[in-house]
């Protein structure tokens, strides 16, 4: 179709052609994320085949003590000099072996089935009574210890690997007759050359023990029986494979019948958050702009005042103000204008319009703080055209300020769907997911799945139905950036502006 | 052709009247909840629901007694242990996201892509996911008798991941400053400390005061860690307690007495540096 046959078009088969525009845009980036795959793992083996062949090329070609830093760490180092280097390898080498000796191995033993020993009573025959078994199994402690020993696996291969290159280097060092670096130079270097491993250490720890571990311990449970007639220390849970997803998704568990509403509510409720926000946001930061209106910056901190405060304040207030006795309601009634409370927060349909109404009384002063500056920027000409060619402001608006607003802060737009459908604080605080209903499994009409997933943990502590609810979350929201994130350009062009 | 153009400023200035108006009545909607809870710090009768707006009798009495009674509700205790978990915690965070953000932006390894990209993945699952399993290695780790110094560290550790602002104000740092501070032979540290530190005061201003914001307003994880050790919560959480059924009767004006404290000095600071959050988040995208 050309241009001009789609202006011809009559406004709705404009919309149709719009909406299929952007299907075929999203199915297409789907296709090249799924088509991303196989390259990226392929690459992955090949990295991993090429370390390998080059950690038996070094054996191989290595002089004596190279070969012998294959089973004494540091050995390289060591007898050329940099002992300190040397000694610190030997050491991990030392302290690794004995942790898995004491510990380690027992610990990753025990990943593969959490546990046997259930705690209970036993008869003992010698005493003639029932007593409480000692030593039993706490698979959830089980199943921590054996994430904290692969771990530290995993960071002993790493520095494993780093002896062995070390040595070679060292070798390489000494037979071309150079000097070697003292462990003073080399501390040096991670001020300058290495500078970034100085910087990242402390970071990369802190993220590893308390993002990545429990993460990796919330993920693994989702393959678990971790529910609320699985609690440690009294019982032993243990893998069910993939039963969680299948119960979540299959069709005819309680389970399932609460996920799919609340799956459906948290993404109407994304999609209204997000685009009334922006629109309306949009809207306010054109009107407080205009030519000739006065006191610009006063209405401005007045709507930032909104967002100033604290949210655990505003929302437990505007609670407050909407409950069913609350000033709201009263007023109304004394006006004379209802005759009983308007059931802000017991009737699910208007539970939910309010919460996504008074989402917009927080959201909107963020979008009119955000674009307040894009579009003092937008060419004033070009309104000046518009205007000459007869545009209507409506026209204005949807044909210049929407399009030059979108594409400066589409990230902006993405990271806000994404914080909606994570959105803890506006429905915790205001409705707790009430109104409650006996149709789902632990969750109110309001409820998102986040809110869900905490209420499992906290209430019902079915943990692992919890995490399973985590990873479809995630699965979804990273889907949708990836599709869009990896097409703009602050992605892909960092460095266009140094 | 002057009668047009008179008509035309005529419709222009009711169109800008309207708006006027327009804006006055958002304005008064959006301020409305505020005044409400400025009104009720200072209202004489308790309760939580009252069935008028402007209060019967006025008095100081819900701050005195929230500052100092601590048989039921220990606020100033509370006050003080945000105030010491947020000033050690953003002394931390800053020094963390600076560190991070520096690393990322300016330095070149081979790592830099992969670990971007985990941080992205990372950010991808709901936060308090793990937030249950944090409170076990905590458990392990023997620290939860003192949940001030948990909240404390989880706080710092998790900095680790907020580099993005941070990282988009390096970005347009220009390089040949670096470039030419290199070819004096400066190190790496050199540059960062005396070349782009200097340069980057607003950022830090900003990294520092959200990171001294965040543990006034998060509820969620100290109320995981916390649990019923009464003397070590935070404001948030010691705030949403006074709200439950048995309380909230006695002590609705004592909360709105503690809202306003807590809210006026974040509302200042989040107006004080609302530059630098627009900048931030449009900082990034204005390049593309």
């Amino acid at each position: 179709m050309t241009e001009a046959e789609y202006y011809i078009l009559p406004w709705y088969k404009k919309l149709i052609c719009k909406a299929s525009g952007a299907l075929k845009k999203t199915g297409r980036g789907l296709v090249r994320f799924f088509q991303g795959i196989p390259g990226a793992v392929l690459s992955l083996f090949r990295k991993l085949g090429n370390g390998f062949k080059n950690y038996g090329m070094t054996f191989v070609k290595g002089g004596l003590l190279t070969k012998l830093s294959y089973v004494i760490m540091g050995a390289g180092n060591l007898f050329r000099g940099q002992i300190v280097k040397g000694l610190i390898f030997l050491l991990a080498q030392a302290a690794y072996i004995w942790f898995m000796i004491t510990n380690g191995a027992s610990c990753i033993a025990g990943l593969k089935n959490l546990g046997t020993v259930q705690r209970g009573w036993y008869f003992d025959e010698e005493l003639g009574i029932d007593v409480m078994r000692e030593n039993d199994d706490n698979s959830m402690l089980i199943l921590l210890y054996g994430i904290f020993a692969l771990f530290i696996t995993a960071a002993f291969i790493i520095l494993y690997v780093t002896n062995i290159s070390s040595a070679a280097e060292a070798e390489k060092l000494s037979k071309s007759g150079a000097k070697l670096p003292k462990f003073k130079d080399d501390v040096a270097a991670l001020l300058d050359g290495k500078f970034h491993k100085t910087l990242l250490a402390f970071p990369i720890a802190g993220v590893l023990i308390f993002t990545i571990v429990p993460l990796v311990y919330m993920i693994l449970l989702a393959f678990t029986n971790y529910d609320k007639d699985h609690q440690v220390p009294a019982n032993l849970f243990t893998w069910v494979g993939l039963d969680n997803f299948k119960t979540m998704l299959g069709a005819n568990s309680t389970l399932s019948q609460t996920f799919w509403p609340v799956l459906g509510w948290t993404l109407i409720w994304a999609v209204f958050a997000t685009f009334l926000n922006y629109v309306f946001g949009i809207i306010l930061a054109l009107l407080i702009n205009k030519k000739g209106i006065r006191f610009k910056s006063f209405y401005r901190t007045l709507f930032v005042l909104a967002i100033a405060v604290p949210q655990f304040v505003s929302l437990l207030v505007m609670k407050n103000m909407l409950a069913e006795a609350g000033p709201v309601n009263v007023l109304l009634t004394e006006l004379g204008l209802i005759s009983s409370p308007l059931p802000f927060f017991t009737d699910p349909t208007w539970a939910r319009v309010t919460v996504i109404l008074v989402n917009l009384w927080i959201g909107i002063p963020y979008t009119m703080l955000i674009t307040s500056g894009i579009l003092m920027n937008i060419p004033d000409d070009l309104y000046e055209a518009a205007r000459i060619d007869g545009a209507s402001p409506f026209i204005m608006f949807t044909k210049i300020t929407m399009p030059y607003v979108l594409f400066v802060t589409t990230p902006y737009l993405i990271t806000q769907f994404i914080g909606n459908i994570n959105n803890f604080n506006v429905i915790y605080f205001l409705t707790g997911g009430n109104p409650a209903t006996l149709d789902y499994y632990q969750a109110g009409k309001t409820d998102l799945l986040v809110t869900w997933l905490y209420k499992l943990t906290v209430n019902s502590r079915d943990y692992c139905y919890a995490s399973t609810i985590g990873i479809l979350v995630f699965v979804i929201c990273s889907v949708i950036s990836l599709i869009t994130f990896r097409n703009s350009q602050s992605y892909n062009n960092e460095e266009a502006f140094q | 052709m002057k009668e047009k153009s008179k008509s035309y400023y005529g419709q222009q200035k009711a169109v800008n009247g309207f708006i006027q108006v327009l804006l006055l009545v958002l304005g008064i909607i959006w301020i409305l909840p505020l005044c409400w809870v400025i009104l009720t710090s200072f209202r004489e009768e308790p309760g939580s629901y009252t069935s008028y707006f402007w209060p019967k009798g006025f008095t100081v009495n819900n701050y005195v007694n929230l500052i100092t009674q601590d048989q039921q509700f220990k606020f100033t205790k509370w006050f003080f242990n945000t105030l010491l978990v947020s000033v050690i915690s953003c002394l931390g965070s800053t020094l963390i996201v600076l560190a991070v953000s520096f690393a990322l932006s300016r330095l070149r390894f081979k790592m830099r892509k992969p670990l971007m990209n985990v941080a992205l993945i990372l950010g991808m699952f709901p936060g308090f996911m793990s937030m249950i399993a944090v409170y076990y290695i905590l458990k392990g780790m023997n620290f939860l008798s003192n949940p001030l110094v948990c909240l404390t560290l989880v706080y710092i550790a998790g900095a680790g991941l907020q580099y993005y602002i941070a990282k988009g104000f390096f970005d347009t740092l220009p390089k040949a400053l670096d470039e030419a501070a290199y070819l004096d032979g400066a190190t790496k540290s050199q540059v960062f400390f005396k070349i782009t530190l200097p340069l980057s005061k607003p950022i830090i201003v900003y990294t520092i005061l959200t990171s001294f914001m965040a543990p006034w307003v998060d509820y969620i994880f100290p109320s995981i860690i916390c649990g019923s050790e009464y003397d070590s919560y935070t404001v948030a959480l010691g705030m949403f307690k006074m709200l439950e059924r048995e309380f909230i009767g006695a002590y609705y004006t004592q909360f709105a007495a503690g809202a306003v404290l807590v809210s006026i000095p974040i509302a200042a600071l989040f107006i004080s540096m609302q530059k630098y959050y627009v900048e931030g988040v449009t900082g990034g995208a204005v390049k593309g």
